[in-house]
């Protein structure tokens, strides 16, 4: 026997409610007293009573774990947890997520048999810096149902950098919690204020999550991004744009409303490129007015400025906000290319890598202090002279 | 379903901000009583702005972990929250009394009661007083100790100023310490002379006549959220606990002639998820048994005056921001 009697029991339940069961490609109706109509891709009966339908389910009996599945262990129809849940193992897409004109499609879908082989190895899915690995509890066969799966699904989630790793190699978590502190720091051990920087840390794994724990894990590493995503599938993702987010600012960041158009465009250019943060930004100067700037192709949708876009627009807003002056300095050709070279090793996060002798690099640290004792004054300033005064 | 959400500054600089908010809330999660627990924050993620949805429940209870009414619990999250029809006159406040109110949010098809700050609900003073037991180890301490509340000041912030005398004025009701004085790092009384309001040679006089004796050990109680450089830095030189606050510095410590007990910000106490959980119970969460003990009274504070600025986070990353 296969299909558990309280399965069957509820199977029966759901048939015998008004709509019948439609579900992944299994649909069971019932068309008379004590009469149903059964039908899979495989298959297609009718006029079958309560036992025959039994007997005819053995066969299929994934179709009936992974309804039961769905709509015992995960439930909560229409929320972001399931839509995402599905998205892992590659689960056809919800009725109002394929009527949206989202660009979000069915191809990539699998059937309920496809599905239960892949989930046999595990599907992979990756979502910012994680892969999220989909499959069947092994732990959750019974005796009764010999090999056959009861449908419950664990998932797996480690960094995308450690796929080939071997979980030996790995600190193994199982507390979703502990993601909040996996993610606070990088590799480095530098804080990480934006949970969405390509900065997260490697060498860990969380194994057996239940579907809520893995949301409640996602939700940690990338908080809210799942949320969004369920939005933007079905259509509804609300965007605020630059100037409607710093007008309703308040307080010491009631300024950042006057930072000059140009001016966003660069600061989007700066934090929100793909280099910086994995969401892609969907806002623009206003509606209507986009920014002349690519807003990458992060995994995340990003609908408002962020927090940290805020408070560096303060800063930018008020140092924009200062007189443009003509100088005058002395620099060798090298030298005004070794500025270059200092600003870009700073801009790229790259002043860690130089190496200590090489001075070939304009960004050495030997050679900007070089530049320091030539060009710099008795007080630590740059000599130049302004000539517009 | 319902849902917690604790609603906290955070930090961009300074990575332990969020401790205490994450702490409390995993003690509140521990209780089962919510269906869900979320941290959000101004600084960190979830943001105010996004946590709404983040939520399966209907229900949602919003509880600001700040130490006052002001700013952040009056303009800021409600707006980030997208509370609609938000106005502070809703709370009915005068300062220090605001319970609830629920209203509609403008992204989701939810309803939030949002709750007044922890730092004012009458459960704190108990967190107060249980905060100078752990940093004494003395269940019983009160007897011939002094107390003091710190707080930021009322520069910015007066309503954090009325939430301190208020703590301070309750528990200096119950008779249990000798003395109970409410100090501030921006104005007077300041914290820098503190040894001076419990009975240091030019006060003793007074204070005998007042038929109150010297304390010898003053426990020292910081108002804030979390440690941050108010706490761990400015507070311990001001009170000269230690010349420089990198060298740390003794618990107690020696202040002319006084033992000097600082316990650090009171809102990394763990008895604060209790206030929190009184918080939303008062807003109608059921919380079922989750509140073990009684820890505080029917609302039984008088009337005191109006008007906020803003409240007394420690962040590390400065006020205001």
């Amino acid at each position: 026997m296969t299909i558990a009697t309280a399965t069957f029991e509820s199977l029966l339940a759901a048939a015998d409610a008004e709509s019948g069961i439609e579900f992944d490609g299994l649909r069971i109706e019932q068309t008379g007293k004590n009469e149903y109509a059964l039908e899979t891709p495989e298959t297609e009966r009718t006029g079958l009573e309560a036992d025959a339908l039994r007997q005819a389910l053995e066969p299929l009996a994934a179709y009936v774990t992974n309804w039961w599945y769905w709509r015992e262990s995960v439930g909560g129809e229409g929320t972001a947890r399931r839509a995402f849940l599905r998205w892992c193992e590659r689960a056809p897409l919800a009725l109002e997520e394929r009527d949206a004109e989202t660009g979000a499609t069915d191809e990539d879908a699998l059937t309920v048999s496809e599905r239960y082989t892949a989930l046999r190895d595990g599907i992979d899915r990756k979502w910012g810096q994680l892969c999220v690995t989909a499959r069947l509890d092994d732990d959750g066969d019974d005796g009764d149902n010999g090999d056959e799966p009861t449908g419950e699904r664990v998932y797996d989630c480690w960094h995308v950098d450690d796929a080939d790793t071997d979980l030996t190699d790995l600190k193994v978590y199982d507390d979703p919690r502990d993601a909040r502190k996996l993610s606070t720091h990088d590799e480095d051990g530098r804080y990480r204020p934006l949970k969405t920087a390509p900065t997260l840390r490697s060498g860990w794994a969380f194994t057996g999550l239940s579907g809520d724990e893995l949301v409640e894990t996602v939700g940690f590493f990338y908080p809210a991004t799942v949320a969004n995503w369920h939005r933007e599938r079905r259509g509804t993702l609300d965007v605020d744009h630059w100037l409607e987010t710093a007008e309703r600012q308040t307080g010491i960041y009631d300024v950042v409303e006057d930072l000059p158009r140009e001016a966003v465009a660069w600061m989007a250019d700066a934090c929100c490129v793909d280099s910086q943060c994995l969401r892609r930004r969907e806002w623009q100067y206003e509606e209507g007015d986009d920014l002349d700037v690519d807003g990458g192709d992060g995994a995340f949708t990003c609908r408002e400025p962020c927090s940290l876009v805020i408070a560096a627009a303060r800063k930018w807003t008020i140092l924009e906000s200062e007189a443009e002056h003509t100088y005058e300095l002395e620099l060798t050709t090298s030298e005004r290319n070794q500025l270059e070279e200092l600003i870009d090793a700073v801009a790229e996060g790259r002043t860690d890598e130089i190496r200590e002798a090489d001075v070939n690099d304009g960004a050495n640290r030997f050679r900007a202090r070089y530049l320091r004792a030539k060009r710099f004054d008795e007080d630590g300033n740059l000599e130049a002279t302004r000539v517009d005064e | 379903m319902q849902a917690l959400v604790i609603a906290a500054h955070g930090s961009h600089l300074n990575p332990n901000a969020s401790d205490p908010t994450y702490a409390h809330a995993d003690t509140v999660r521990e209780t089962g009583a919510f269906d869900e627990v979320r941290e959000a924050f101004w600084k960190e993620e979830p943001h105010f702005r996004e946590v709404i949805r983040t939520l399966e429940s209907d229900e949602v209870f919003v509880v600001p972990l700040f130490i006052s009414e002001g700013y952040f619990t009056e303009q800021v999250i409600p707006r980030e929250l997208r509370l609609e029809g938000w106005e502070p006159e809703k709370w009915g406040s005068d300062g220090t009394n605001a319970s609830q109110v629920t209203l509609e949010v403008g992204d989701a098809a939810k309803t939030v009661h949002y709750c007044g700050p922890v730092g004012t609900h009458d459960a704190m003073t108990d967190v107060i007083v249980q905060r100078a037991q752990s940093v004494t180890g003395d269940p019983d301490v009160g007897e011939g100790v002094g107390l003091a509340v710190v707080g930021h000041g009322t520069e910015r912030n007066e309503n954090s100023a009325k939430a301190i005398e208020y703590h301070t004025e309750r528990i200096r009701q119950r008779g249990r310490f000798e003395k109970v004085k409410a100090l501030f790092m921006d104005e007077e009384p300041e914290v820098d002379d503190v040894t001076e309001f419990f009975g240091n040679e030019a006060r003793i006089a007074s204070d005998r006549s007042n038929g109150q004796r010297q304390c010898d050990d003053i426990v020292v109680v910081p108002l804030f959220i979390a440690d941050g450089y108010h706490t761990q830095e400015d507070i311990p030189e001001d009170m000269g606990l230690t010349e420089d606050y990198r060298l740390g510095w003794e618990v107690p410590a020696d202040v002319d002639g006084h033992w000097i007990w600082y316990a650090g910000a009171v809102g990394t106490e763990g008895l604060m998820a209790d206030v929190i959980l009184e918080r939303a119970a008062d807003a109608g969460a059921d919380i079922g048994g989750a509140l073990e003990t009684d820890v505080t009274s029917s609302d039984d504070r008088g009337h005191r005056s109006e008007t906020e600025t803003e409240p007394g986070t420690d962040t590390g990353t400065g006020m205001g921001d």
